[in-house]
Parts: structure tokens; C-alpha cells; sequence
């Protein structure tokens, strides 16, 4: 479904992609994980080329989206993208961040897009929010209305770029809830996170990547509970227990 | 407090003599100014009232009325000239930035009083025939849009500026085109960031349109200046003056408390 292959990136001289080859099967749910300026962000923007990648190639679908040729916006509507910031549009009520491109891309009339943008709140719990504006919903409900306004578009991939990482940690439940079910559903799932329990509960797969380079991947309950890798082990073991990190272990840039 | 020589003036009651100083200037000030004035003249040329009412009702009917239009016409193509340049201003394409700031550049360069001279005389010159719908009403409104657009261009280029880059990315992520996330993601959202400071651009217009008196009007065509001007001529007597200066304020005073209070508004709703 996803094919990233000998992907590069740099913004000036700071490479932040060094040759990613990647591959996500349709219905497959891929958690990417690794330390802060890792490129893991990077990646996932490269996939619907929010990112320019300097070289390589992304396939998503059969379309090749680095062919200068090809048609961009058709193939957004079919990858589903959720933000860290929600990014909700906040001059328009929640039914119409729903509909607004259900509407001005798909061409959808009025009444069908309302049905499908009511389904899909349903399907995240909010259908009782259909009229508030994004400044009057919590972060979690924010985010759960933006998984939404991507599943509308009927997309055959969706994009998670730390989709709880703005969140109280009261509110990641309700999130992580949503996107368990889609990945149950059999949505094809690409997401950067933090949450190692979500990670190996959900996801088929978890990539590690450190220094912008792909350092392990594995099937999720491999990678998170025994990993290969030196530098796997400490970020892993940081992550799951920062009481018990030692200072120094790794370098702090 | 120092130590030893103790100060005659503590800080409370030195704050006192400087303020009641200030109030002492001011207070003299104001009643030098009533004493010198000449209160009969003052009354007589300023707020004659059988001046004043023999100016309504056409005072309203033609010098309001008048201002009006041009005020709104102007604004109304000065804005959507401004929203152009803007996004010319932001354009990928080097030329059309080129122009825009070399448009804006001058036109807020140069007195409006120009502008209304060149439009008066210079266009029907360089362009003969082409005569402008509405005649005066269309030079008029022609002339204020080439000034407020240069303005507008650069208060509404900081407003499309001012929203986030994650709307836009939205938006595109959605499969929305460079010119439908433009239109309706991130414009509305910058006109509504820049409706004050446009408030106060339309109070700036408002004054502005008195300088359609250089545009060779007729009679009916007057607005409020020239109006009291003709008015004041006439009649040898100032009233006409302080009548057009309230109608203005009458317009002006809250537009422009309007716009500070949308501005203390939006303030408040950022997060």
C-alpha cells in the first residue's frame, strides 16, 4: 500500500533522511518510534509529500507521488493525515470541518456529506458535537473530530503524526480508543508515537529510527520487549521507565 | 529613608505637589483660554443655529449622503484590490511580487491629493473615452481604491501571514488545490484577523473622501467639506464648519470605538 524506497531529505545542510526503504501492507498497522529529531515526522510528511523528499521515490496506492507528473491532490483524498496540533479549522463548526472538503473536493451534495460527516462523528463518539466550534471541544474530543474529518474523505491509508502528544494524559484514552478500532476495522495505519503500549497492542509492526536512518524494525511485541539493538534497548528502556535512566547514556543534543 | 538628614518631602507627599502642579498648569491654561476668548464672536460664527438650520436638510441629503459613497464604493474596491495585491505579494511567481510592492510602494508614497488630481485630470487624458461608470461617483470611488488598496494589500498580507501554516497543511492533507485551501481555509480565517485594522482604514477613507472636491463635482455631488466649504464662503460665518466636523465625528467616533472593541475581543479569544 505504502512503498518509500532510498528516501532522502534535508532542509539546508541538516540531513534529516538518510535512506529510508520502507513497505506497509494494506490492512497493516505500522507504529514508527525513536527519539526526538529522529525523522520520524519527517518520514510520515514525505508519505503525502506535505515534505518534499530531496530524492527517492514514494508510492502510495499504486500512484507514485514523487513523479513531478502526478496529480497531488488526487491522491491526498485517499491518504487520511492527523496532526500533533489537530490543526481543526476554527472558523468553522465541527459538522463543517467535516464537510468543507467532502464538499469543495469530492463534489459531494450537501445531504450526503452531512450523512457521511454524521457517521463518522458516530464513529468517534461525537455525534452529540455536531454544532460546537473546535475552541469549545477538549483536545481529545479536537483530535477525535480530525480522525473524522480524514475518515470522510474515505481514504484507503490514514497518516498519525503523534496524534497524542498535545494531549492531557487524561484525554490520550478516548484517542488511542478511535484509532484501535480503525486499526480493527483492517485501516491501513501509519503512526508516529510515543505510546509503547499502543504500539504493541496494536500495531503489526514498530520501525525504530535514530539519526534519521531506520535502525530496527520488527514485529511489535519483538521490538518492544526484546530488542536488537543497542541503541533500541536504552531509548526503549527510557521510555518505558524514566525513573530509571542514567544520566548520561545517551547523548543530549 | 535616608539616614541622618532627614528628607522635608516624603515620596507620598512629593507625588502630591507634582500632581497638583500639573492640575495648576492645566487649570490656568483653560482659563487663559476662556478670558482671551471672545465669547459673542465665538457664538455668532461658530454655533449660529439659524446658520445651522438653514444647512438641513441638504447638509445630510447631499454632503452625508455624498461622503458615504464614496467612503463605501472606495472600500469596497480598494478591498478587493488590496486582497489581490496581497496575494500577489505571496505569490510564487517573482513578477507578480515585483509589482505588487512596486505598487504599494507608491501609492502609499504619494498624497492622496495626487491620486484624486491624477484621476481627475490624468486618466480621461491617458485613457480618452474610456469614461468611468458613474461618472464623479466612479472617479471618486476609483480614486480612494488606487490609495486604500496599497493599505489594505500589506494589513491583509499580515493577516494571511497570522494563520497557522498547520491550516493550510490541513487543508492540502485533505486533497484540497493551493487556490480552494486559500479560499476557504485560510482567507476567511485572515479577514477575520484583519477586520479591526480595516475598521480603522475605512475611518481613514471616511476623511479621505473629502478630497473628491478636486474632482470638478456639480452641486449635488458635494460631500460634507466641500459642502460646509461653499456653505461657510457663502454665509461669511464658520457654523457651517463645526456642522460638517460633528456629522464626521458622528461616524467616525464609533467606527473607531468598534474597532478597538473587536480588537479587545479577539485578544481575549486567543489561546
Amino acid at each position: 500500500m505504502i512503498e518509500v524506497s532510498d528516501l532522502h531529505k534535508s532542509f539546508g545542510d541538516l540531513e534529516v533522511l538518510r535512506g529510508i526503504d520502507l513497505a506497509v501492507e494494506a490492512g497493516e498497522v505500522v507504529c514508527v518510534i525513536g527519539p526526538s529529531g529522529s525523522g520520524k515526522s519527517t518520514l510520515l510528511r514525505c508519505v503525502n509529500l506535505l515534505e518534499q523528499p530531496t530524492s527517492g521515490t514514494v508510492t502510495v496506492d499504486g500512484v507514485e507521488l514523487t513523479d513531478p507528473e502526478c496529480d497531488l491532490d488526487a491522491v491526498r483524498r485517499r491518504i487520511g493525515m492527523v496532526f500533533q496540533q489537530f490543526n481543526l479549522f476554527p472558523h468553522l463548526s465541527v459538522l463543517a470541518n467535516v464537510t468543507v472538503a467532502q464538499r469543495n473536493v469530492l463534489r459531494r451534495p450537501m445531504a450526503d456529506a452531512r450523512r457521511v460527516a454524521r457517521d463518522n462523528l458516530e464513529r468517534v463518539g461525537l455525534g452529540d458535537k455536531i454544532d460546537a466550534y473546535p475552541a469549545q471541544l477538549s483536545g481529545g474530543q479536537q483530535q477525535r473530530v480530525a480522525i473524522a474529518r480524514a475518515l470522510a474523505m474515505g481514504p484507503s491509508v490514514m497518516l498519525f503524526d503523534e496524534p497524542t502528544s498535545a494531549l492531557d494524559p487524561e484525554l490520550v484514552g478516548d484517542v488511542l480508543g478511535v484509532m484501535r478500532g480503525l486499526a480493527h476495522d483492517g485501516m491501513t495505519m501509519m503512526v508516529v508515537t510515543h505510546e509503547m503500549t499502543f504500539a504493541r497492542e496494536v500495531a503489526d509492526r514498530v520501525i525504530f529510527m535514530d539519526g534519521g536512518l531506520i535502525v530496527e524494525e520488527g514485529p511489535a511485541a519483538e521490538l518492544i520487549g526484546a530488542p536488537s539493538t543497542d541503541r533500541a534497548r536504552t531509548f526503549l528502556s527510557r521510555v518505558l521507565d524514566p525513573a530509571a535512566a542514567q544520566v548520561g547514556e545517551v547523548e543530549d543534543t | 529613608m535616608v539616614e541622618g538628614a532627614a528628607p522635608r518631602l516624603t515620596r507620598r507627599r512629593r507625588r502630591q505637589l507634582v500632581l497638583s502642579a500639573e492640575y495648576l498648569v492645566f487649570a490656568v491654561l483653560i482659563v487663559v483660554l476662556v478670558f482671551q476668548a471672545d465669547w459673542h464672536q465665538i457664538h455668532t460664527n461658530f454655533g449660529n443655529w439659524s446658520i445651522a438650520k438653514q444647512l438641513f436638510p441638504d447638509i445630510i441629503t447631499v454632503g452625508l449622503r455624498n461622503t458615504l459613497i464614496f467612503t463605501v464604493t472606495g472600500f469596497a474596491f480598494g478591498l478587493a484590490g488590496g486582497l489581490v495585491l496581497a496575494l500577489m505579494r505571496l505569490s510564487s511567481a517573482a513578477p507578480y511580487r515585483w509589482f505588487a510592492l512596486a505598487y504599494i510602494e507608491v501609492f502609499r508614497g504619494l498624497p492622496a491629493l495626487l491620486i484624486f488630481v491624477f484621476v481627475g485630470t490624468g486618466v480621461p487624458l491617458a485613457f480618452p473615452g474610456a469614461n468611468l461608470p458613474g461618472g464623479v461617483y466612479g472617479q471618486a470611488a476609483l480614486a480612494l481604491a488606487l490609495v486604500s488598496a496599497a493599505y489594505m494589500a500589506e494589513t491583509v498580507r499580515a493577516g494571511i501571514e497570522a494563520v497557522p501554516r498547520g491550516q493550510t497543511e490541513a487543508a492540502r492533507s485533505l486533497g484540497m488545490s493551493h487556490g480552494k485551501a486559500m479560499r476557504s481555509i485560510v482567507i476567511p480565517q485572515a479577514l477575520r484577523i484583519v477586520i479591526p485594522p480595516l475598521t480603522n482604514e475605512l475611518v481613514l477613507l471616511f476623511k479621505d473622501s473629502s478630497l473628491a472636491l478636486y474632482l470638478g463635482i456639480t452641486l449635488q455631488q458635494r460631500e460634507l467639506s466641500k459642502f460646509a466649504k461653499d456653505a461657510a464662503s457663502q454665509q461669511g460665518n464658520t457654523t457651517p464648519i463645526i456642522m460638517a466636523a460633528v456629522c464626521y465625528l458622528i461616524i467616525t467616533i464609533p467606527l473607531s470605538y468598534l474597532a478597538r472593541r473587536l480588537e479587545a475581543r479577539q485578544k481575549k479569544g486567543q489561546r
